[in-house]
């Protein structure tokens, strides 16, 4: 995993409460049997018309998107399926960090495993960041902080092993497998 | 070391720590059972093989294909191909895979086969006390027996797979206590469409449910499995219902479950369970079951929810609202009672067992499905499917002019072949309603089993206490 550190990038905002996986990533493309190449079909029902065909009014789409990796979501993005193919699209598209009051607690687990920073936030800066659609930020993982164009500075919180894993790059099936002593113990004991 | 009282899930959760949450690492929590399928998993094997690890309880894990299948019978037992590609593609995956890190596997034509959450209750492995796992949000359903069970990501699975150990942080806990006898018409799929209206959809976020109280424990276990099953719904990580005699004799018996003396002990360690007396949860939220009413959908998330009888809420100046709403192709302060209906689909993880089945027979037994309207039922597994055509069920079904399939998830999601077409309105007994689940452009109102036969009768949305 690529570690994280700190970010500038300009955001894209996806206000809605409650955007599920579903529409981060539709069923269909579930078939895949890999982890890449997701990042073309995320918000695929959003993004392309019935043809195919782009959507002239999906943020997405918009020439003031390209090149963005944050976003901006609105109240528990990420909802309802467990799909880990929801965290591989976005950070297949490009995307490293999202920024939001609250997101559904499956989503955020698989997040912090793909090197996607969920960076919780009040809802006085979330409302900021979404009434100033491609304002640059700067998110710090190091200090915490989320630096927005104003000068303001917002802390986040983040647990100190999800911060240690995603600056480091480590993964957690390495410290699971080097608490192997410890499971064998757990087995004989029950 | 003395404790004060505990929850159910303060006890299972506990038995389980290899070691507790610290202030900078989460719990390591030892998992009993890892229930696999075709689509969150190969990934998950993928990082195996590429770092040289094994299956490390392949006794503990259990392998079936339910959300890419088909369900017309020719392309599972093999007298067609399967016809999507890619969903063929995944199920040979599931089976190299199980065959090459010795994972059992209940396969596309095993008797035993069907939705990953509806066989491990079947099996009777799905056990009071035990934590249960699997790459699928409705994971939440084995909690139904007394069990901590929750979904996992793909990259978790694999970590299960190579260590049988989750990171965890402990959730809180959230009291849903329930009191009250459930009126007729009314069912438990309207009890849990309620909780999540009153709840929210992110109301549960953090926490772990337990449902409670004299309406819980009169539920039958196939009801207390719809209930625990839409716990996600509500945003939580699990829904549990403490294991009883209800439990006990639902259990007793069932191919996987302990005999002899081992069930004896097992007994002996679930009637220690439940919730002690006095015991503190993080929240408590109380619900009268007589003021419960048939309940259908009318958004785009599951707790856009009314009573059959009532009329869409009005919402001036919400935006993701009024989206919700022209997705849905329906007005604010309508009523949605005869609302024209093109599709209706009995099945899911949430209501395809046989009681499911039977509930929405007893609607459609003499009569006919409206003129152009589909109807589609899928049993959860191949036992319910053998059960139902036992008691002639399915003849009820096909007498009706509705189809009747293979086990599998059909359309609850739209990754098989089953598909609601743009446009069309679905009536479905399965959990989410979200845009596009059911085919791109669909439209689903979530409803109990009784209340989807209704509307396949009348073709329009109705109140089942009109032909029970």
């Amino acid at each position: 995993m690529e570690p994280f550190t700190t970010l500038t990038s300009r955001t894209v905002v996806l206000a809605g409460a409650n955007i599920d996986t579903d529409q981060i990533i539709p069923a269909r493309f579930l078939t895949t049997t890999t982890r890449e190449g997701l990042g073309e079909h995320l918000f695929a029902d959003w993004r392309y018309g019935p043809d195919g065909t782009p959507r002239t009014d999906f943020v997405l789409n918009g020439p003031e998107a390209q090149g963005c990796r944050i976003l901006v979501a609105g109240r528990n993005f990420g909802c309802g399926s467990s799909r880990e193919h929801a965290p591989w699209a976005l950070a297949d598209y490009g995307f490293r960090a999202v920024i939001s009051t609250g997101l559904a607690d499956i989503f955020r687990s698989n997040c912090l495993k793909n090197g996607l920073l969920p960076v919780m936030v009040e809802e006085s800066t979330s409302a900021w960041l979404i009434g100033h659609p491609g304002a640059e930020v700067t998110i710090d993982l190091i200090a915490g902080t989320l630096t927005l164009p104003t000068g303001r500075a917002v802390t986040f919180p983040l647990e100190a092993f999800a911060r240690h894993c995603l600056l480091q790059g480590v993964d957690e099936l390495t410290f699971l497998l080097e608490r192997r002593d410890r499971i064998e113990a757990y087995e004989r004991r029950s | 070391m003395a404790r004060g009282p505990q929850t159910l899930f303060d006890k299972v959760w506990r038995r389980h720590e290899v070691s507790p949450e610290g202030a900078d690492t989460p719990a390591v929590l030892y998992i009993d059972l890892h229930l696999v399928h075709e689509v969150t998993s190969p990934q998950a094997f993928a990082v195996l093989r590429e770092r040289g690890l094994t299956v490390r309880r392949p006794e503990r894990t259990l392998a079936t294909m339910d959300h890419s299948t088909p369900t017309l019978t020719a392309q599972v037992f093999g007298g067609a191909p399967i016809a999507l590609d890619a969903a063929r593609r995944q199920v040979r995956e599931l089976e190299a895979n199980c065959a090459e890190f010795g994972v059992e596997l209940l396969g596309l034509t095993h008797s035993q086969r069907g939705i990953v959450h509806i066989i491990g209750p079947e099996l009777g492995l799905t056990q009071p006390g035990k934590t249960i796992v699997c790459g699928d949000s409705h994971t939440s359903t084995h909690g139904a027996v007394g069990a901590l069970a929750f979904g996992i990501g793909t990259t978790e699975v694999g970590h299960v797979l190579a260590t049988q150990c989750l990171l965890q942080r402990k959730p809180r806990t959230l009291a849903v206590n329930v009191s009250g006898g459930l009126r007729a018409g009314v069912t438990a799929k309207d009890l849990i469409l309620t909780i999540i209206g009153r709840l929210g959809v992110s109301g549960g976020t953090g926490h772990v449910i337990e449902y409670r109280g004299d309406t819980i424990r009169a539920l039958d276990m196939d009801e207390r499995m719809t209930v625990c099953n839409m716990s996600i719904e509500a945003g939580a990580r699990a829904g549990m219902i403490a294991p009883d005699e209800t439990t006990y004799r639902y259990l007793a018996g069932r191919p996987r479950a302990p005999r002899g003396e081992a069930w004896e002990q097992a007994l002996d360690a679930w009637r220690g369970l439940p919730t002690d007396a006095g015991a503190r949860f993080d929240r408590e939220v109380d619900l009268d079951a007589a003021a419960v009413e048939p309940m259908i959908t009318y958004g785009t998330n599951p707790g856009m929810v009314i009573p059959i009888g009532g009329a869409i809420p009005q919402r001036p100046g919400d935006a993701a609202f009024a989206q919700a709403l022209a997705y849905m192709g329906l007005t604010a302060g309508q009523p949605i009672r005869d609302q024209p209906v093109n599709v209706v689909f009995l099945g899911s993880c949430t209501n395809a067992r046989l009681s499911d089945l039977r509930s929405a027979a007893q609607v459609l037994r003499g009569r006919r499905i409206a003129p152009g309207l589909r109807m589609l039922v899928v049993p959860g597994s191949q036992q319910v499917k053998r059960e139902a055509e036992a008691e002639g069920l399915d003849r009820v079904f096909l007498e009706a002019g509705a189809e009747w399939r293979e086990s599998g998830c059909s359309m609850c999601l739209g990754m098989n072949g089953d598909l609601v077409g743009r446009g069309e309105y679905s009536v479905s007994t399965s959990n989410r309603n979200f845009e596009g689940r059911q085919g791109s452009g669909a439209r689903t109102l979530l409803a109990s089993p009784v209340t989807a036969a209704a509307c396949a009768v009348r073709g329009r949305v109705t109140d089942p206490r009109e032909l029970l």
